[in-house]
């Protein structure tokens, strides 16, 4: 960390208000759908209608000739250009990767899937053409459960059947583990499919210039999606632009090359015009992949007194239709981490990705993680009753102590810092854990219709993606390294180009503040260009909370190419030597003669005028940097829920909760608990009011937010948060924040639940826990005499 | 075509119009106030929030033809040389993140609070409930209405 000196105050960890605010409160925004070209068209899609079908023929001579309308073309008209769209991580070498052409041309596989565009002059007019275009499908049975898919006489989604991969991972001698385990435990735990259902729909404009092209894409992934239009379209990369203007929220629903984006840079290039396409948030639920949906069974094995031998993890994962970019990893990105935060003999895991007629799934906040979260605390909570243990106290009978740091998990990661104690300490005491434990107590033996619930998550996650050569292990294919480059300009302010493209967590502002601190600058005269593959030639993007792991540490590398080439040039301003000068924060100085300096402005006002530099030194501070991390980050932290349920109605309502999070040393603490509070909501989304469902005939019931329940202010509580802090093994000892809460928090929520309801015999409840689901958990545990 | 006349952020605009024509796409399309977006088709979300002759409407609810005669604000029009207290809340307390949300939510708190200048938690809470967010959890948006109604937001 950068030192505080006089003439530079520390940044990090300092609350700055965000430099994004200014244009965002005042509507001066640069929203995809807010591009606007010389004589740009309108594109609009017709969607399969069909889970399930063969198209015979589609006719769109309809729509031609509709006023307005431009052009209209079906998958078939543009199959010989079309291709493919690109899964970058097989992850095994018998993966089936079935084509999936961006517009389908034979055969339909969901609900959603676009089988024909039209171009016209407003969207209104695009809108109304579709209408006329007449497409003749033959219905094929649709495949919507995984657990049965495998099943001999189903329905097949592909040719080659409904399984796509089976992966398995393990250490540790697992069958021994569980032989003659005094206590062996095992559930099966759903994660329902979810909708990410970022703010911002979204949005593309394509526009060639002769061969260039030029797109703007609400994503999170610019540089990405550059690559991926260069290697699997035919398009020089050196001809194409990609820009990702201000991007409104993601979630991982942006972290997608998708049929869309390449569909408009194919039908822009076809009528020649710079085309526009902004989907509706109906079209976008139905065709914006999905997050989770996973059958999860786990077991485990235990001493009596608490000691956990080993855990077995058993995946069925709905990869839905196709593979989509990272569809098959996501899954297995938890396999490292259903262990968690404690120690054990022996874990084997095995995940199968089933194919369904279902949109495909992929990235959404946690990504795996919070799969596994969800899974072992629940587990370890049901290990807890089953001994007769204090829920808290088995957990810390198996984590790992701090003093046990670094730390190699039986899944072969190794942990790099953390302290489970003080973060379950300082949450206890925020949250009255005994109080309120009193409180059950006493509503419990009164046999109050209003149960009080505390629900307890002790969870870790794997951020700051990732070492490529790890990456490379797994099959994925692209590296995890972040890119970053410092311009000084000859006033002495200062470019920071990132790779890392944010949509929402406050890059500007906390690399500002990092730069701040290491060329000893002012905050103010720091400028941060990001998501433009001009402006930013390089990068990897934004996501799995490794911007500031990575990307942050790519700041840190530049910084110090600045430096060392500032040096060489001051000590020829100072007539030095360099081994002479001292460095801090802003300025070199003559080692014994303080007043012997040079501020880092004066320094790039001399390399600009390049009059008396050094034989062989090139007139320019400008550096660049490509950071790879070593190790993975692994943010922790307590997070306690109290819930009191309405055993008449079922209606849950969040109480208290309290949030303590190591995210080691924090940049700038408005933007850490910002992500906190929108992540613990996001969880207490999934486990409480959301979830993607397919009817009987696999259409998308859920297309609208009157019926897949985003939660507004009134559904949510107040959060208390606090953070414990040990330092990350990099420079700056961060760890990444983006998406804890959302780990944490669902696992809190639902097992607060079960715990109000234990008494009553209630053992599980399946997610969403909607007020029916609750009640009728209470009404089966009831009936079966509490051994529901 | 129906010919219409709006007033938007101080300024008079006659327009033909399609009378089908959503007044978020008059506004954005036509006006060029491309400071108010839209997060849904099912005036679910509350993105395009605007206020009609004082009062916040879902803009996409609101045919360009109900708006006629009418007296509109966006969040371009908020401010009034300096920034509404709201926006200024909205930036101290660090209430928006992709700041998608942000102008409608604005926009209704704004209305929020000139109908109940010193809402409670709860209020505020209620207050909102049509205008979702993804990004914040609403903790920070509803501590800055609270900070906006102690600033005292003018009528």
């Amino acid at each position: 960390m950068t030192a505080v000196t006089e003439t530079h105050a520390a940044e990090l960890g300092r609350a700055r208000l965000r430099k994004e605010d200014a244009k965002l409160i005042t509507g001066q925004t640069r929203w995809t759908d807010n591009i606007r070209q010389p004589g740009m068209l309108h594109m609009a899609f017709l969607r399969s209608p069909y889970a399930h079908a063969k198209i015979k023929n589609v006719d769109v001579s309809g729509a031609l000739g509709q006023p307005g309308v431009v052009a209209a073309f079906s998958g078939a008209d543009l199959a010989d250009e079309q291709g493919s769209l690109p899964c970058a991580w097989p992850v095994t070498p018998d993966i089936v990767i079935p084509p999936h052409p961006p517009m389908a041309v034979d055969e339909v596989r969901y609900v959603g899937e676009a089988v024909a565009a039209v171009v016209a002059r407003n969207r209104y007019e695009a809108a109304d053409a579709l209408a006329l275009i007449d497409v003749d499908y033959e219905p094929l049975p649709p495949v919507l459960d995984m657990r049965t898919a495998l099943d001999d006489g189903s329905p097949r989604v592909h040719e080659a059947g409904n399984k796509c991969y089976e992966w398995v991972f393990g250490n540790g001698d697992i069958d021994a583990a569980f032989r003659d385990a005094p206590v062996v435990l095992e559930r099966t735990y759903r994660q329902q499919r979810l909708i990410p259902c970022a703010m911002e729909p979204r949005a593309t404009v394509a526009a060639w210039v002769g061969d260039e092209v030029t797109l703007w894409s609400s994503t999170q992934i610019p540089h990405v999606v550059r690559f991926a239009l260069a290697a699997f379209f035919a398009i020089p990369e050196q001809n194409i632009r990609v820009i990702a203007p201000d991007v409104g929220g993601g979630f991982g629903s942006k972290l997608q090359f998708t049929a869309e984006e390449v569909l408009s840079v194919l039908v822009s290039r076809r009528v020649g015009k710079p085309v526009k396409w902004t989907e509706s948030r109906s079209e976008g639920n139905m065709s914006v992949h999905h997050g989770r949906d996973q059958w999860q069974t786990i077991k485990i094995a235990a001493d009596r007194d608490g000691r956990i031998r080993g855990l077995s993890v058993d995946l069925l994962a709905d990869m839905g239709a196709y593979l989509m970019l990272v569809t098959p990893g996501i899954p297995l990105l938890g396999a490292f981490m259903y262990n968690a935060i404690y120690k054990m003999d022996a874990y084997s895991f095995r995940c199968t990705g089933i194919f369904t007629t279902k949109m495909p799934t992929d990235a959404y906040r946690g990504a795996g993680r919070p799969e596994a979260t969800f899974a072992i605390e629940r587990i370890v909570d049901e290990l807890a009753v089953e001994l007769g243990m204090e829920p808290l106290e088995l957990r810390e009978r198996n984590w790992i102590k701090h003093e046990e740091f670094p730390y190699t998990t039986i899944a072969g990661l190794t942990y790099d810092s953390g302290n489970y104690e003080a973060a379950t300490a300082k949450a206890k005491e925020l949250f009255d854990y005994d109080g309120l434990r009193r409180e059950q107590s006493e509503r419990n033996a009164r046999g109050d219709t209003v149960r009080l619930g505390i629900g307890i998550s002790t969870f870790t996650e794997m951020c700051g993606l990732a070492p490529s050569r790890v990456l490379g292990s797994l099959s994925y294919g692209a590296g995890g390294w972040e890119y970053a480059a410092i311009r000084m300009l000859p006033t002495g302010k200062v470019e920071v180009v990132t790779g890392s493209s944010a949509h929402g967590q406050g890059h500007e502002t906390a690399w500002s503040q990092i730069v701040a601190d290491q060329l000893g600058v002012p905050f103010e005269d720091i400028r941060v260009l990001h998501g433009d593959t001009q402006i930013a030639p390089k990068g990897m993007d934004t996501y799995g909370s490794r911007s500031l792991a990575v990307g942050g540490l790519a700041l840190v590398g530049a910084c110090d190419k600045v430096v060392a080439k500032a040096k060489v040039i001051a000590a020829a301003m100072l007539e030095a030597s360099p081994d002479d000068l001292e460095w801090s924060p802003g300025r070199f100085s003559v080692r014994g003669d303080p007043e012997a300096a040079k501020t880092i402005q004066e320094i790039a006002l001399a390399t600009f005028a390049a009059h008396d530099l050094p034989d062989g030194v090139e007139a320019s501070l400008d550096s660049d940097h490509t950071y790879d991390p070593e190790n993975f980050s692994f943010p922790h932290g307590t997070h306690l829920c109290a819930v009191e349920v309405d055993t008449q109605t079922g209606f849950v309502q969040i109480r208290s909760y309290v949030a303590v999070d190591d995210v080691g040393v924090v940049v700038n603490p408005l933007i850490v608990e910002g992500q906190v509070h929108g992540g613990i909501a996001q969880g207490i989304a999934q486990a409480l009011y959301e979830e993607g469902v397919y009817d009987d005939s696999g259409n998308l019931v859920t297309t609208t937010l009157a019926d897949y329940l985003v939660p507004s202010a009134a559904d949510l509580p107040s959060f208390t948060t606090e953070r414990t802090r040990s330092p990350a093994n990099n420079r700056l000892g961060v760890k990444g924040v983006g998406e804890a809460g959302t780990i944490a928090s669902t696992p809190a929520v639902v097992n607060a639940i079960v715990d109000a309801l234990r008494p009553l015999g209630v053992r599980d409840i399946t997610m969403p826990c909607t007020p029916e689901r609750v009640w009728r958990a209470i009404q089966a545990a009831d009936t079966n005499g509490g051994a529901a | 075509m129906t010919h219409i006349t709006v007033t938007v952020d101080g300024v008079r605009y006659e327009d033909q119009v399609e009378p089908r024509l959503l007044l978020v796409h008059y506004l954005r399309d036509v006006v060029g106030k491309t400071g108010t977006p839209v997060g849904c088709d099912t005036s679910n979300c509350g993105a395009c929030t605007v206020l009609m002759d004082g009062v916040s409407v879902k803009s996409c609810s609101v045919l360009a033809v109900q708006a006629d005669g009418s007296d509109v604000t966006t969040i371009e029009g908020l401010a009034n040389g300096e920034l509404h207290p709201v926006q200024r809340a909205f930036h101290e307390e660090h209430a928006l993140q992709c700041g998608y949300c942000t102008p409608g939510m604005i926009m209704a708190a704004a209305d929020l609070l000139r109908d109940n200048p010193h809402p409670t938690e709860a209020e505020i809470r209620d207050g909102l409930e049509g205008n979702l967010c993804r990004c914040t959890g609403y903790e920070n948006i509803v501590r800055a209405v609270k900070r906006a109604a102690e600033a005292g937001v003018a009528p």
